[in-house]
């Protein structure tokens, strides 16, 4: 199915917690609203005409130093999903406001959701409501803070053992 | 560590033992090593498996509950090689995240740089030229073979079939040589650019590949023979840490695992990429989603992938290469001189004799391999040195806030990893760093649902499984 | 000098030159330079000919720990245990630029030099160090284990 078809079928579906949409280089973008991201994903799943049975990829983005984007939410959470039956790709991305970094999770639907959750919440600080083991997944636990916010500096060291730098 | 644990283990299994120390009848083996009060009876034991254990060639800490040799819960960690990857990229240019790609999956390093490349292409609006496409196909077949190798060679030895290892590090070494001669380093080569590559392949490339595939089949073949229907490693890996398709497709699993379960899925074939839609090759298919199959498929993609090679190399625009040497050529100082004299009429039609080091990155060469695009591509040398256009354009290039910038927007590209479907998520700010750069990590997957796949079976059935993984820790953790 | 001296010298001498050519090593290998610890210990350049030809997978088992690719801060705890769990005499070997100085890589994860954990007697720089150099290096550490005072 085409990029534009899948979107306008997303469209009539959410109705206005589809927040917009582009085709930016030939990816299809859907940008959702919170409420709607999980009967998106259920339903990019599970129509027949769709079936969006892979999860490639779920990160974020912190748009905290975007150029434009400073009033805006400062968090996109970002999923690609991919179909293996029909061959086509689509990208869904859910805004999340700094104060309320919570999203909920998709570990009932695809169950990689769980470790790619964590990683997000490990280097975002995002939450996924109802994930059942939201622990981070790289770091140790006595680190603090989230490594890839932009306001995390890249040489703030919190070791271990050894010399604290 | 383990050994305690299986000696516990062993405690464990044979709850009725008395022991007999100084003649004291009265205690379990389960209390002489406990100590007092643990009673008899089974109870669960937890070990710690990792994170550097002998039999795993990567760091990862598997906890696991034991029921006797039945591992009934596990929880795999991991993080121990995290390197800031996706960080660090934000720091420099958009060319500079090239060795940190290198450093992903370093066994297979050019796929990962020509898939951020192209990731950064896509996002740029370029296209590159169809000798470059064709080299990417060529240079990435051949570290899939070496992935392939080093993976298939590693498990082999951990089930202790070291001849196994010896030879496909033997045949891994014959690849590595081609691969140094067109990068100019073995392992960690940095030849991807941003609209191209660093250099054309040299003279009698085609003669050294031929040469070098000589040496893989004829190692495949010993190993074929070696293990392929060998009982010891059959009843190790036949039935083992095996997936449904129906599962492995939603643990989002792709690569040669997805494929050992019978789906088709080959980022190669599915949306082809580069010139990979103008050679012909199969994608080998599984069908139990076990070890074995995860064997035998990657053998067979070793098959696939020379034969890719073979092709590519065949129909590669341009013939091989030709570097004429003779003629006018001078070095670069006499170069520069003589154009600081004002003898510039002509100059920049005059060839210049190049260091060994800038081998294939001639002016011809150049503009064989990358994309006729000044905003991205830094000129040939000849020109940085013969002009003021050249030597401006290449300092724009190389200054800070200058260098390649993509307009503000995102986007993904994925291509066939060794692993799997190995994707770069780029986004630029219109800025001449990236904004952030995200790996998709084909391993990550399998190795999230390594719980899954090890569950209910017993604790060396660990080894084989993990071997099959793959698990590459620079990617996995970035 | 003594004669019980010159007696302890040759003795020394003999244990040096036994213990050189008789390396456990103990591969703590976890990021890249692995693939050229392979390399090198297989048979193209086949380190046996030093006499390291057998890895101990164990670290009670080895006296030289080479050390072999990124140690970031969550795996430092758990070289420094390693180290701790070899008997004296025991040697350790940087493998690569990121275990002796961090490398490139410059951020919140990595330790910058193991030498900031466990004392180091070889580095070995290189990103990853070719094969001749991994040799090289080992030649460097035979020098210093035949020469050094032994203990026994
Ligand atoms: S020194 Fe280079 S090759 Fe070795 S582990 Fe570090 S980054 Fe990898």
């Amino acid at each position: 199915m085409d990029g534009q078809a899948i979107l306008a079928r997303l469209e009539t579906r959410l109705g206005a917690r589809l927040l917009g949409t582009h085709d930016h280089r030939g990816d299809h973008t859907a940008i959702v609203a919170r409420e709607g991201i999980i009967e998106a994903l259920t339903f990019s799943r599970d129509e027949s005409d769709l079936r969006f049975n892979v999860l490639m990829d779920l990160t974020a983005v912190d748009y905290l130093k975007l150029p434009g984007r400073e009033d805006g939410p400062r968090f996109d959470v970002v999923y690609h999903l991919y179909s293996i039956p029909h061959n086509h790709r689509i990208r869904l991305k859910v805004p999340v406001e700094q104060d309320d970094p919570v999203v909920p999770t998709a570990t009932s639907l695809w169950p990689i959701a769980n470790w790619l959750e964590r990683e997000v919440w490990d280097m975002f600080g995002i939450r996924f409501a109802g994930h059942p083991d939201l622990r981070r997944l790289l770091m140790y636990e006595e680190f603090e803070g989230h490594p890839l916010r932009k306001d995390y500096p890249i040489e703030r060291r919190q070791p271990l053992i050894g010399p604290k730098v | 560590m383990t050994s305690e644990a299986s000696r516990q283990a062993r405690a464990g299994d044979s709850p009725g033992a008395r022991a007999m120390v100084n003649g004291e009848a009265s205690r379990t083996t389960r209390e002489l090593f406990l100590g007092e009060g643990a009673g008899g009876g089974t109870q669960n034991l937890t070990v710690n498996i990792g994170p550097a254990h002998p039999a795993m060639h990567g760091i990862i800490r598997i906890l696991a509950e034991l029921d006797g040799e039945i591992i009934v819960k596990s929880d795999v960690e991991i993080g121990y090689l995290h390197r800031a990857f996706e960080k660090d990229c934000e720091v420099g240019p958009w060319n500079n995240a090239m060795p940190y790609t290198d450093r992903l999956n370093y066994v297979s390093p050019l796929i990962n740089n020509f898939g951020y490349c192209s990731a950064v292409e896509k996002l740029l609006g370029i296209d590159i030229t169809e000798r470059c496409k064709y080299i990417r196909v060529i240079m990435s077949e051949i570290s899939r073979i070496c992935d392939h190798l080093t993976c298939v060679g590693a498990s082999a030895m951990e089930l202790g079939a070291f001849t196994v290892f010896l030879y496909m590090i033997k045949a891994r070494e014959f690849l590595w040589e081609l691969v140094e001669d067109v990068t100019g380093a073995r392992l960690t080569i940095s030849y991807g650019r941003v609209g191209g590559v660093k250099a054309d392949l040299p003279a009698g490339f085609d003669d050294k590949v031929k040469k070098a595939f000589v040496e893989v089949r004829q190692v495949l073949e010993e190993v074929h023979v070696l293990i392929t229907g060998n009982r010891i490693f059959m009843d190790r890996m036949v039935g083992v840490g095996a997936l449904s398709a129906e599962e492995t497709v939603a643990w989002a699993i792709t690569g040669p695992l997805l494929r050992a379960a019978g789906v088709p899925f080959d980022v190669r074939k599915a949306q082809p990429y580069w010139a990979y839609d103008r050679v012909q090759f199969e994608i080998p298919l599984g069908k139990n989603g076990d070890n074995f199959d995860r064997y035998l498929v990657r053998m067979a993609e070793m098959e696939q992938s020379m034969r890719i090679v073979e092709q590519a190399l065949g129909a590669l625009p341009g013939g091989s290469i030709q570097v004429d040497w003779e003629g006018k050529a001078i070095d670069p100082a006499a170069y520069v001189d003589r154009g600081k004299q004002g003898k510039t009429e002509g100059l920049l039609f005059v060839p210049i004799a190049l260091s060994p080091n800038l081998q294939g990155q001639g002016r011809d060469a150049q503009k064989r391999v990358n994309a006729p695009d000044k905003r991205v591509v830094l000129p040939p040398k000849e020109n940085t040195y013969g002009s003021i256009e050249g030597l401006m354009n290449h300092f724009m290039l190389v200054m800070e806030g200058f260098g390649i910038r993509p307009p503000m927007g995102e986007a993904y590209f994925a291509v066939e990893g060794a692993n799997g479907e190995l994707g770069f998520y780029v986004v630029s700010d219109g800025s001449d760093r990236p904004y952030r750069v995200r790996c998709r990590p084909p391993c990550l997957p399998p190795v999230a649902a390594m719980s899954r796949m090890i569950e209910g079976q017993m604790v060396a059935d660990i080894i084989p499984t993990f071997g099959s993984v793959n698990m590459i820790g620079g990617e996995l953790d970035r | 000098m003594g004669v019980g001296s010159f007696f302890t010298s040759k003795l020394d001498e003999a244990i040096g030159w036994g213990r050189k050519y008789s390396i456990f090593q103990y591969p703590f290998v976890t990021a890249c330079c692995g693939m050229e610890y392979m390399a090198t210990a297989c048979s193209h350049y086949d380190v046996d000919r030093f006499g390291a030809g057998l890895p101990r997978f164990s670290p009670r088992q080895a006296d030289v720990l080479f050390v072999v690719g990124t140690i970031s801060h969550k795996m430092a705890p758990v070289l420094k245990r390693i180290y701790d769990q070899m008997c004296e005499p025991k040697w350790v070997v940087a493998f690569g630029v990121c275990t002796c100085t961090g490398g490139f890589y410059n951020n919140y994860a990595t330790v910058q030099g193991i030498d900031t954990i466990i004392p180091v007697d070889v580095y070995i720089p290189g990103c990853p160090p070719r094969p001749e150099s991994v040799i090289d290096g080992l030649m460097k550490l035979q020098e210093k284990i035949a020469t050094g005072a032994q203990r026994y």
